[in-house]
């Protein structure tokens, strides 16, 4: 493989490493905040105990999963120099600024006040300490703003002139506000809220599965289900908005989502084939008649654009078209969970062992869904790295093959290393307390009584 | 953009110089901290980590701005310059990943995995402080990789890591007391005596390998206003030395509430190194090849990121005031609540 294969198999590495981390965080932490101010404002003794102990317990999953957020990105502000400098000459007016924006409206405040939420409870006054959770959440959140920016404006660029191959900002206003972002912006958020609310249901079936006897994993459990089935139809309807924007700027992505090679009217959806870049067609096809008209024009015998019509400057079909159908399904799997655990657990106040078994698979399911949904819009705008402005090639770096080939391997130890160690340490943190809390539970703790960051809740 | 009237990018160069500064005073002392890790006991480990706890991430963040900086304000040198350090940057960032994980790692893993956490806390500690010297090393010879420039750029590698167990150790003993602070100083002792060589050697390869530089420094009249820079900065490496022994011999009340002199002096050490190699490469950013004024991008985009620095800036300074001022005095086992 040459250093461009390489430089993109270690970018998407790198990348798909990273956002496993804040798909995580951005939406954990408004739960946080969502706990401190239950107990912040609980009028009796139990309650305040029962919301200080969800936040105990999740404020130490989310000190661990931030800190991998944090080391990973670092490792992704390198990379642009490391492996695609053509991008920071041709349009580093533009990314440049977005990004500094970025540090500097959230990446300090954050971990400053990371700081203080989990090591400050005792030595700052209370509203303070509460003030330093949103604080966290805000900035996260931030964060994910002008991130989505700067990846928005390289789907749909808009805002700058060209001059002599260099691109300059003329409207910061279009450059920030491009038609994608909007779209992309809440369908990340979405999207991170709802991975956050599965790893709750998850974590806290776990616990329960375990024995914890206490109310509070069973509260948390409540939450989360509660917030995803109200997310949940809420991410359907901005991902199908996010669609109808796609086909307007990047038609051709939506036809290697649809599978698509001929301009037709009534289009099928796919559910399954195997689409093949060679003879241009695609084998075992089984579909839906007219769904993917009807679904991208809202009319049943609506034209949708082939592939043929962008030939050869289209991404590849292949992947395109499976994480597109990865994404739905994990989608479709994780409303159904969500509304049916409403009825079930919230409403009806019912947990059996299969129920808490089936949360307990559901728990990272967020992950799949989300990079499968990133992988369909990034590989989706290739051969473009900023749709019709600049390609990928075109920046990659003129390091020899062999030092990504190492630099690649390294990264893929470390992170499966880090990642099998992640897994393995929130299932045994909710282990541990589990066990804490069934041998405490008889003996009334006492919630004022402090632990040490090492113990558990 | 070859504007040399402009002054947006000197703006920006000195931010990021700045940045870099704040960098490698805070996070110097965090790597410091992880460098001496292996001197504790478990315990005692524990209260080191206590000690950096609250900082570490934001300290970090700095490198970020930094990097974000040389990005934002001088694309194509920012290219250059990574490129150029390709490998030593793979090694920085593992260093920095597996320190930045096994703080929370070991704070949460069964206790027999403790150790491994804090070997690797130490090992990305050490590695990070390495690559750094390494670098700044590569930078001072201008990316040569003859014999020469290696050996220079290894002793480079050295120094820096003794500069930040230097500034960690006094953090330590700031931040510690008694047994673990007694420990502390005689390691403190030793990498005072290998930063100042390491001070000495860019001070003298400096000059020698750059007429240009040789030209700044010891010409009249600049060299009166420049020469307090190392008087001022060997006074404070003999001050500390001193105080070190005091501080080893007599134990008490008088000599611990001064505390915090190593510390105060090793950010004026490290004040006057940054000023003495800023004052040196000064109009270049990439040395001896770009200026600040060649590298530069569009002046809307630095404008418009200006704007940001303005309004921001003062805010970062206050809420890091805010979060050091939280977490005063000897260093207090670290709670989650």
């Amino acid at each position: 493989m040459d250093t461009l294969d390489l430089s993109r198999i270690q970018f998407a590495a790198n990348i798909t490493f990273h956002i496993l981390f804040p798909a995580i965080t951005i939406g954990l932490g408004w739960f946080i905040v969502y706990f401190k101010l239950r107990h912040s404002f609980a009028t009796d003794a139990a309650e305040q105990d029962l919301w200080l102990r969800c936040y105990r317990f999740w404020v130490k999953f989310f000190a661990l999963t931030f800190a991998l957020g944090v080391v990973s990105g670092i490792t992704m502000s390198f990379q642009f120099g490391t492996n695609w400098p053509g991008f920071m000459e041709r349009v580093g007016n533009i990314a440049g600024p977005l990004l500094g924006y970025e540090v500097l409206t959230a990446f300090f405040m954050e971990a400053t006040f990371l700081g203080i939420m989990l090591f400050g409870m005792h030595k700052v006054p209370r509203w303070l300490h509460t003030f330093a959770t949103f604080a966290v959440a805000i900035s996260t959140t931030l964060s994910a703003f002008w991130i989505i920016v700067l990846n928005s404006w390289m789907h749909t660029p808009a805002g700058y002139e060209i001059r002599d191959g260099v691109l300059f900002a003329t409207d910061w206003a279009a450059i920030i506000f491009n038609p994608s972002m909007p779209y992309r912006f809440a369908h990340v958020i979405l999207a991170s809220g709802l991975t956050a609310a599965f790893v709750v249901i998850g974590i806290s079936a776990y616990r329960i599965r375990k024995g914890d006897p206490k109310p509070a994993p069973r509260m948390a459990l409540r939450s989360g289900l509660v917030v995803a089935a109200v997310l949940a139809p809420l991410q359907i309807f901005a991902g199908d908005l996010h669609g109808l924007n796609t086909l307007e700027h990047q038609p051709a992505k939506v036809a290697a989502m649809e599978g698509i090679w001929e301009t037709q009217r009534g289009a099928p959806f796919l559910v399954f084939a195997v689409p093949d870049q060679g003879e241009r067609t695609n084998h075992f096809e089984l579909g839906i008649p007219k769904a993917a008209s009807l679904v991208l024009t809202h009319e049943l015998d609506g034209e949708v654009q082939g592939l043929d019509d962008f030939a050869p400057e289209h991404p590849r079909v292949a992947p395109v078209f499976y994480a597109f159908r990865i994404m739905l399904a994990v989608g479709f799997a994780m409303l159904a969970t969500a509304l049916w655990g409403v009825y079930h657990t919230v409403w009806r106040r019912q947990l059996t062992p299969r129920t808490l078994t089936w949360y307990v698979a559901m728990t990272f399911s967020g992950w799949v869904a989300t990079i499968a949904g990133w992988y369909v819009t990034e590989i989706g705008r290739q051969p473009w790295l900023v749709s019709g402005v600049m390609k990928t090639a075109e920046a990659v770096t003129d390091q020899p093959a062999s030092y990504v080939a190492l630099s690649l391997t390294v990264y893929l130890v470390v992170y499966a290393f880090l990642l099998v160690s992640y897994v393995g340490t929130v299932f045994y943190l909710a282990n541990q307390s589990a066990k804490l809390e069934a041998e405490n539970y008889g003996a009334a703790p006492n919630p004022r009584t402090p632990q040490t960051a090492g113990a558990t809740a | 953009m070859s504007e040399t009237t402009s002054i947006l990018p000197l703006v920006f160069a000195g931010l990021m110089a700045l940045s870099l500064l704040m960098y490698a005073i805070l996070d110097g002392f965090d790597l410091g901290v992880g460098i001496l890790l292996p001197l504790g006991d478990e315990a005692q480990r524990d209260t080191m980590l206590a000690s950096i706890g609250p900082f570490w991430d934001a300290n970090e963040t700095w490198l970020v701005l930094g990097i974000g900086l040389l990005l934002i304000a001088f694309p194509e040198a920012h290219g250059i310059i990574l490129g150029e350090l390709y490998l030593d940057v793979l090694i920085l960032l593992v260093g920095l990943i597996l320190r930045g994980v096994a703080f929370d790692f070991r704070a949460k893993v069964p206790s027999d995995r403790k150790g491994l956490w804090d070997r690797l806390f130490f090992i990305g500690s050490l590695m990070a402080a390495l690559s750094q010297g390494y670098m700044l090393g590569q930078f001072v010879v201008g990316f040569q990789s003859d014999l020469w420039s290696e050996l220079f750029s290894l002793l480079s590698a050295v120094c820096v890591a003794s500069a930040y167990t230097f500034i960690g150790g006094s953090w330590l003993i700031m931040k510690t007391a008694e047994e673990l602070q007694q420990r502390v100083v005689s390691w403190v002792q030793a990498c005072l005596w290998l930063m100042m060589l390491g001070i000495t050697a860019v001070s003298i390869v400096n000059p020698i390998i750059s007429p240009e530089i040789f030209a700044k420094w010891f010409a009249l009249p600049q060299i009166i206003v420049l020469l307090p820079i190392p008087l001022l900065c060997g006074a404070a490496l003999l001050g500390t030395s001193i105080y070190l022994n005091r501080l080893k011999h007599r134990n008490d009340e008088v000599v611990t509430r001064s505390d915090w002199i190593p510390f105060a002096a090793a950010i004026v050490i490290f004040l006057l190194s940054f000023q003495g190699l800023a004052y040196s490469f000064y109009p270049y950013i990439v040395p001896f090849e770009i200026t600040i004024w060649d590298a530069a991008a569009a002046p809307e985009s630095l404008a418009f990121m200006g704007i940001g620095v303005a309004v921001v800036f003062p805010l970062i300074i206050l809420y890091t005031a805010l979060s050091y001022r939280v977490f005063w005095g000897k260093a207090t086992e670290l709670r989650y609540y």
